[in-house]
């Protein structure tokens, strides 16, 4: 028997022993069924059951994290549209101080105007005196029949001369009356602009004063909103910090580039300060941290500036200062931000000096020949622009808390909402991995019992049989 | 708790710009350069000005060169044209380098050949300028042809000590019997390899050609 064939039972026929083997294992196999059966269900059971508690404790986690961000959210959107509310009724009662304060002499003004066209009106009124009463003895005249007589005709033209020049004085009268009239009424002109104008200001003031409190009404719509603790105000502010967050994130890093071009400004020059050769680590060199040192002290000397202006509200121990000691800090930072970008301006101005020696001792030892100088002019123009770069870099720099602030505040929200999103993630996996693990276990299970499926057969013949002549034997009791 | 961070992170700074001078010395580079003046050979000394200068654009504050020259007995301080440890200051390091400069200006108008060649007492005067800068990386640049010869009297068949030293020979040119039979090249460059690692050296190269020095000088 070679050493392959030693599991033979037969050694001359494989068949045979491959069979008898098979039938002998089928036969182990069917009596261990059930505890086989049972023991995959165990383990099953051993793995998908803290699979299913850890994603089940998971989605609680994720519940109560987002209670508790639905929470802060809110806190801190009250916070801050009241905060805005507040400076809207500030708003709105500087503007009605103002306006207000003026109204009694615009009223005023507007009286005297309405007075006084009232009285040129009434002047307009004014009709020149009506004819005289010998137009009717006239008109009496006028009915005399003279054809005949030479006498009444004389005295009717007489008349007629008389009454022309009359007439001719009454015309002119009117006329002159008409023309005062005329007077009066482009006296009018004037008024009526100034009123004009004062009711225009009039209502300019009011529209400025409805458009604020239509802000202010929007205000105090989403405060009462975020109080009410509505979906729709929660999905409002998310979406808000969200936005935050985007636009924060970009405006730091261009905030990032400007400072990575300030710190090659100033990094060159600072080796020959605190030499080109000292390193803190193996690739650190000093000189760069120091420049590095400095822009941290630019940003956070920004940082205070920006927080005593009340641009940014950081730092609650400068809030709570009083206005004096406030106004110091102020000082204090906006002078040492100028100091330091004086600084970095005259650093710039080392850099260059710097470059174009090491420009110069490379030509020097590339060639023989030196290099015609380039024309002054043009070469003070990059030497300025640096110097002008190094000025006012670090002022731009200062700005960066504006960003920053934002940036912070909506962290909050994006990171809660970000660990919330991983941890359900994570309870899906681990669910997904729990019922993994049980259907395997069931396809396990399935798998035995297909192994064993002439035995299972002969059983299930088995007891069709039995359970036949049982049935037969019961039926004939009954008969019996 | 920014404002924490600032401070924690300025403070921290402050600390490790103090505790960095124990290891400034480390990050420096020291390059002993031999040229060979020996007879025919002598003529490519401009060449060697050449990698001088590129050595002088490259190496940086805080960094030592030196340069000396291969005749028939070279194990002499007298041997050495110009040493200089730059400055840390870049602009005082830029003076020293034009100083440098003129030294070997004037070295490469004066060359002249010698009889013998004595490239070993290069090496081990070279191995004791390195060690004495205490740089972090030791170079040792042979520009010759690497045919030693030496007279009768001189003894330089001992072993020598080239601890963490890299050795670079440059501009390795063919000589007339070279040409005639290659295999002497080849084993006179395999002789110098087992000579330069048997004495510790950290690295054995050949560069003939310049533009590949920056590889080889580049700070790792």
């Amino acid at each position: 028997m070679t050493g392959s064939e030693y599991w033979m039972v037969w050694p001359d026929n494989a068949a045979v022993s491959v069979l008898f083997l098979l039938l002998v294992g089928m036969a182990f196999l069917y009596a261990a069924r059930k505890p086989v059966h049972h023991l995959i269900g165990s383990l099953g059971f051993l793995i998908s059951g803290p699979l299913r508690i850890g994603a089940r404790w998971l989605l609680a986690a994720a519940n109560d994290m987002t209670q508790r961000n639905k929470a802060v959210l809110l806190a801190h959107g009250r916070q801050e549209v009241g905060q805005r509310i507040e400076r809207e009724f500030e708003r709105l009662g500087a503007m009605v101080t103002r306006d207000l304060q003026g109204y009694p002499a615009l009223q005023r003004k507007l009286l005297d105007e309405i007075t006084r066209v009232e009285e040129d009106y009434k002047k307009c009124g004014e009709v020149p005196p009506p004819p005289p009463d010998w137009v009717e003895a006239v008109a009496g005249i006028a009915k005399i029949k003279s054809e005949h007589s030479e006498m009444v005709k004389r005295i009717l033209e007489e008349i007629k001369r008389s009454v022309d020049s009359i007439h001719g004085k009454a015309l002119e009268e009117y006329r002159r009356a008409y023309q005062s009239r005329h007077k009066i009424l482009n006296g009018f002109m004037p008024f009526w602009r100034s009123l004009d104008k004062t009711l225009g200001q009039v209502d300019k003031k009011l529209t400025g004063l409805q458009d604020t409190s239509s802000k202010l009404d929007a205000q105090m719509e989403k405060y009462e909103q975020i109080n009410k603790k509505t979906d729709k105000a929660e999905h409002a502010l998310t979406v808000s910090a969200f936005t935050q967050f985007a636009v924060a994130t970009v405006v730091l890093l261009i905030a990032m580039g400007g400072a990575l071009v300030n710190f090659k400004l100033i990094a060159l020059p600072f080796s020959e300060m605190v030499g080109g050769s000292d390193y803190l680590t193996n690739s650190l060199k000093t000189s760069d941290v120091a420049a590095l040192v400095i822009i941290l002290v630019e940003v956070t000397m920004g940082l205070f500036l920006m927080e005593a202006l009340r641009f940014t509200h950081l730092f609650p121990a400068i809030a709570n200062l009083n206005d004096k000691m406030r106004r110091r800090i102020l000082w204090f930072s906006a002078v040492f931000l100028l100091t330091l970008a004086g600084i970095e301006s005259s650093l710039a101005l080392i850099r260059d000096m710097l470059m174009a020696d090491k420009q110069a001792l490379i030509q020097s030892l590339a060639s023989a020949q030196q290099a015609a100088p380039a024309d002054p002019l043009l070469a003070r123009i990059p030497t300025a622009a640096q110097m002008l770069l190094g000025f006012i870099l670090p002022l731009a720099l200062a700005f960066v808390a504006i960003p920053l602030e934002s940036f912070v505040h909506s962290l909050r929200t994006v990171g809660g909402a970000a660990l919330v999103m991983l941890v359900r993630v994570l309870a899906f996996v681990l669910r997904i991995l729990g019922n993994l693990v049980r259907q395997l276990c069931r396809v396990l299970t399935t798998l035995y019992d297909v192994t064993i499926v002439l035995p299972l057969l002969i059983e299930r013949v088995v007891k069709a049989a039995r359970g036949g002549a049982d049935v037969e034997l019961s039926r004939r009791a009954a008969k019996s | 708790m920014i404002k924490r961070l600032l401070l924690a992170s300025l403070s921290l700074a402050s600390a490790a710009a103090l505790s960095s001078c124990a290891d400034q010395r480390s990050h420096t580079q020291a390059v002993y350069m031999l040229v060979d003046t020996s007879g025919t050979y002598a003529q490519e000394v401009g060449k060697a000005q050449l990698i001088i200068n590129y050595l002088l654009g490259t190496l940086q504050p805080g960094d030592s060169l030196a340069v000396a020259r291969v005749k028939s007995r070279s194990f002499s301080e007298k041997d050495i044209i110009a040493k200089v440890t730059f400055d840390n200051q870049p602009s005082r390091a830029n003076v020293q380098k034009r100083a440098f400069k003129d030294k070997i200006d004037a070295f490469v108008k004066t060359v002249g050949g010698s009889a013998y060649t004595d490239i070993t007492g290069g090496l081990i005067q070279g191995a004791m300028f390195l060690n004495e800068t205490g740089a972090g990386t030791k170079t040792i640049l042979i520009f010759s042809d690497m045919q030693e010869e030496l007279d009768k009297a001189t003894i330089r068949d001992f072993p020598i000590k080239l601890q963490d030293i890299r050795v670079v020979a440059l501009n390795v040119v063919k000589l007339k019997t070279d040409n005639i039979d290659p295999r002497r090249y080849m084993g006179r460059l395999e002789a110098w390899q087992k000579r330069v690692v048997a004495a510790g050296a950290s690295e054995w190269r050949i560069v003939n050609d310049i533009e590949r020095l920056d590889a080889v000088l580049g700070r790792g």
